[in-house]
């Protein structure tokens, strides 16, 4: 596929629109699924459903005003918000939805994903810091020790994917696997690795998914309870929605991340009607599953998410590392 | 290193078992009443304000002695009464409550001999003014037959 300028502009339209719409309407899923299980029936005044809840909500979020504390370091203050929401919109540049809708593949599609997505920890540090307060201080430190300790065993299980693949290219990483089932990364039976550790690796990475994008039980960043509201506390208006959404956009990157690895990305389980909607039927899934498990454990301390990092999911995703690399040696 | 494995597959599958329990959350009905648009009919035991109780004819029970009065520890309680010619009652003419200071105690019901006070079962009280929360009991009970 050729990248002319038309193809720029479309894409980048696209790709904002999907992941402002994404962010826009998990908001309302995520409240309605929270709703459900806490047996109520959530945000349904406005529209069927409640369906108008998310516009309405960014009508009242832009009519505010934006406020910029007093001694704040205004360029990080304000960059902050923009910094959380960009990475995800730039990552939808690489990925693929299905082997005919991509922006632009590249041939490091994973590395670019990764590099933007790692930038991500840079707005939470940038709002904290620039805030002037002491909370959003504090969850600025929580974020990067966080960012530090999950980057780690996500990027050792993705190189496993990648050693699985050979190649960093998603497309391939997709079509490697898209011959039936059995061919996933996340099973192991058939396709080039015979590793029965893979399922461990999509928890792992999984896992890490979860820690990245900031959600619960990993929110440290913004823990309520502790931290007013972490580093965001300081944000009103389009600032704090930027935030907002970022997150719901992360949310979705990660989703992706997670189908196209591990998932078959749009590669049809019984080999039926391959094509898109089986790449988003995987990606809303695994977002629900996201919104089910905020909605169903509580926050975990700091010591206990660096434990989690350092004691069990590095070496574990080390150890599958050394394992595949072994396999493929043998096989 | 038994344990290790032990605590990490033994914490896994509670991380699953509590998905379980929010999965079936999930589809079972909701519980919430939503609130301006439908209520709850209170319990027999809810204790609202103080109510005048009226006999068949639409006239309040009370004879007037003023127990209810005496009884109230905020003295919440204003009333009157007059003996009209020929008759052998006294006829209640005025009932205020003022329910600013009321607690809810209930001595007043508990205290009336002629059962002609018990709890409304009202609870939408809510008011910026003061004197909304000075109820005429004679006047409640005359709109309550209109």
């Amino acid at each position: 596929m050729s990248l002319t300028l038309l193809n720029v502009i479309f894409a980048v339209v696209v790709a904002i629109a999907f992941a402002a719409g994404n962010a826009a309407y998990l908001v309302w899923a995520e409240r309605r699924g929270a709703a459900r299980i806490q047996r109520r029936p959530g945000p349904n005044i406005n529209g069927p459903f409640g369906l108008l809840q998310p516009p309405l909500d960014g009508i009242k979020l832009m009519a505010k005003q934006l406020l910029i504390p007093f001694g704040a370091d205004r360029i990080l203050f304000i960059g902050a918000p923009v910094l959380a929401m960009y990475p995800a919109i730039m990552s939808f540049v690489t990925i693929p939805f299905s082997d005919a809708i991509v922006a632009h593949n590249i041939n490091v599609g994973i590395l670019m994903i990764f590099a933007f997505a790692s930038t991500g920890s840079m707005s939470l540090i940038f709002a904290g810091w620039s805030s002037r307060n002491k909370y959003s201080m504090m969850s600025a430190v929580r974020a990067v020790s966080q960012a530090v300790a999950y980057e780690i065993p996500m990027l050792i299980t993705t190189i496993t994917v990648v050693m699985i693949a050979g190649s960093m290219d998603l497309m391939e990483i997709v079509n490697q696997q898209s011959a039936s089932i059995l061919h996933w990364n996340i099973f192991p039976l058939l396709g080039n690795s015979h590793n029965i550790l893979m399922p461990v690796s999509f928890l792992i990475f999984f896992t890490c998914t979860l820690a990245e994008t900031n959600r619960a039980p990993f929110d440290l960043g913004e823990a309520e309870s502790e931290l007013v509201a972490g580093f965001h506390t300081e944000y009103g208006s389009m600032g704090f929605g930027l935030f907002f959404m970022g997150e719901y956009a992360n949310i979705v990157i990660g989703s992706c991340m997670t189908t196209i690895l591990f998932l078959g990305g749009w590669s049809c389980p019984f080999g039926l009607f391959p094509g898109v909607w089986w790449f988003l039927l995987k990606l809303y899934l695994l977002i629900a599953t996201f919104i089910w498990i905020r909605w169903t454990f509580p926050r975990t301390t700091i010591y206990g998410l660096l434990n989690l990092s350092w004691k069990i999911l590095i070496p574990l995703s080390l150890a599958n590392l050394l394992f595949t690399a072994g396999l493929i040696k043998v096989f | 290193m038994v344990t290790y494995f032990k605590d990490i597959y033994s914490g896994l599958i509670s991380l699953f078992i509590g998905m379980g329990v929010t999965y079936k959350e999930f589809f079972k009905p909701t519980v919430t009443v939503q609130y301006p648009y439908e209520t709850l009919t209170m319990t027999e035991k809810y204790r609202g304000h103080v109510e005048l109780v009226e006999n068949e004819e639409g006239k309040p029970n009370c004879v007037v002695c003023g127990l209810c009065q005496r009884a109230c520890p905020s003295a919440c309680i204003t009333l009157a009464g007059e003996k009209p010619e020929g008759e052998k009652k006294k006829v209640l003419t005025k009932y205020i409550l003022d329910f600013t200071r009321c607690s809810l105690c209930g001595s007043c019901v508990e205290s009336c001999n002629f059962n002609a006070l018990n709890f409304s079962k009202e609870y939408n009280l809510a008011s910026t003014r003061k004197e909304d929360f000075i109820f005429d009991l004679l006047q409640r009970l005359k709109d309550r037959n209109a």
